[in-house]
């Protein structure tokens, strides 16, 4: 299991040919208080750099973008219906959707733990 | 930074050490720098401050005195009345009344709030306006007028329940206030200008200070256990719910005070058949909008949903109808409400409470309620 990175912080657990998706808690911190989020439909299928997810704080509303192409598998139902989990387990219990990976190759341009700690500092 | 640095640097009030200190996080905010939210955050902040009490640097707002050149208090407030549409001559000395400067066209061009000091008027402004209003104040009133700015003064707001308990161990007398009571009292010794208003819904006060001695007040406040600093996105959110005007969004030049939803603030002895009817600004377009009614109006707005609904978004008067009928002039969450809230304007065939528009955000079409305002029951103190 690998975990990859966005510049546009989200981040992406690979599990063989499937992706698990969030914000990261570095995200989270800078959105404040998540007041609603809104998902994809599962079955839908999204172009890398898509809009795919919504996150609004009190403040402000943000896009979530595909950071891969690939068909939605599933959705966290949970964080939808409770979205003060993104505040409290942005890495974690608030995932948002699963991908199938359709393009292995768009893996290549996220970066990894590291380099996200340093994209970040 | 960014090149507007040089060019047109942001303004700090003399709190700003003091925000970086409590953990603020700065935002430019009509040409200051501000505190858009602390260490808490703005769900904290909005919550906290209708359970105990929170401490508002509103600084960037214009003060100003209004003095007749002929020294006789009336003549001000005959002036003014000029500029808003308003009963100035019948606000008592102590007393405090919500205004607008209106356009020869109708327009508001800011609100404002109006207290009588006896021998002077004390206004405060827009921080966005104030130049402007001070311009637009010579310019109508400079013949009867003197017009004298307090750029030396800071304003903080002590908004909550417990604003009361917190501000009356700093000032003696001050528990007999009344909402929109106002006047020069001692707080914590140092001269200062107290209101029992504000702009959260919730019992509180303005206490306008002398520059140099804010910081030791706003310690002095933030020292009691019951005071959070709260920034200007809970401020947002908390006037939001009170279903308050924020000018430049839900009021500006293109919207009359009929139009606004703000009939209640125009006195009769303004209107038809009244003593010193019009004689303002825009008075005849709205006083023919009075009469007969006009075309659109501000509402408030209950998303059906989770979704917040935005500045911006365009309103149907259906789910399919292609020509939007109005625009959401403010919305997002309400922390107290649990819940979305809005406001914008509608036309007037549809602002009747509960009638059902639709809001376009992110390309669907989302049902909302027209609503009465405060979305949250206010708790002034009358």
């Amino acid at each position: 299991m690998t975990t990859l990175f966005t510049s546009d912080h989200e981040w992406l657990r690979i599990e063989g040919d499937v992706a698990t998706i969030g914000i990261t808690d570095y995200a989270q911190s800078q959105l404040g208080d998540v007041v609603f989020v809104e998902l994809p439909k599962v079955g839908r299928s999204l172009k890398k750099a898509e809009a795919a997810a919504v996150v609004e704080s009190v403040k402000a509303a943000s896009d979530v973008y595909a950071p891969i192409s690939g068909e939605v598998l599933e959705v966290n139902d949970a964080v939808a219906a409770e979205p003060a989990l993104v505040n409290s387990d942005a890495a974690g219990k608030a995932w948002f959707f699963k991908l199938k990976i359709s393009d292995k190759s768009e893996l290549g341009g996220l970066m990894d733990e590291a380099a996200y700690k340093a994209h970040t500092a | 930074m960014l090149a507007r640095d040089d060019l047109n640097p942001l303004k700090r009030t003399p709190l700003y050490d003091l925000h970086l200190l409590l953990g603020a996080r700065m935002v430019p905010f009509a040409g200051y720098e501000m505190p858009v939210q602390y260490a808490a955050g703005v769900l904290k902040e909005h919550l906290h401050t209708r359970q105990k009490a929170g401490l508002f640097d509103v600084s960037h707002m214009g003060q100003l005195l209004l003095r007749a050149n002929s020294d006789a208090p009336e003549d001000a407030a005959l002036a003014l009345e000029r500029a808003v549409p308003q009963d100035i001559l019948a606000v008592p000395k102590g007393r405090q009344r919500y205004a607008q400067f209106t356009s020869a066209e109708g327009g508001i061009l800011d609100d404002l709030m109006v207290a009588n000091f006896g021998d002077h008027l004390f206004l405060v402004v827009n921080a966005s306006c104030k130049d402007a209003d001070e311009a637009h104040l010579r310019n109508e009133i400079s013949d009867v007028c003197t017009i004298e700015p307090l750029p030396n003064r800071a304003l903080l707001a002590l908004q909550g329940p417990r604003a009361e308990s917190v501000l009356a161990k700093l000032c003696a007398g001050m528990p007999s206030m009344r909402f929109m009571d106002s006047g020069p009292r001692e707080v914590a010794g140092f001269d200062c200008f107290v209101s029992r208003s504000g702009y959260t819904g919730e019992d509180g006060f303005e206490i306008s200070v002398p520059a140099e001695q804010a910081e030791r007040l706003a310690k002095k406040l933030l020292e009691d256990g019951d005071v959070l600093p709260i920034g200007l996105g809970a401020r947002d959110s908390l006037r939001l719910e009170a279903g308050l005007c924020l000018y430049g969004h839900d009021i500006d030049t293109t919207t009359t005070p009929v139009e606004a939803a703000l009939e209640w603030s125009v006195q009769k002895s303004r209107r038809a058949g009244g003593a010193r009817v019009g004689g303002f600004l825009g008075a005849e377009k709205i006083l023919d909008q009075f009469a007969s009614g006009a075309p659109r109006r501000r509402v408030g707005l209950r998303p059906e949903g989770r979704a917040p609904v935005r500045e911006g978004a365009a309103l149907f008067a259906e789910g399919n109808s292609i020509e939007p009928i109005g625009t959401v002039t403010s919305g997002g969450f309400g922390p107290t409400l649990n819940a979305p809230a809005a406001m914008g304007y509608v036309p007037t065939a549809l602002a009747a409470n509960g009638t059902r528009v639709f809001a376009e955000v992110r390309g669907q079409r989302l049902p909302l309620t027209v609503a009465p305002t405060p979305f949250v029951p206010n708790t002034y103190k009358r």
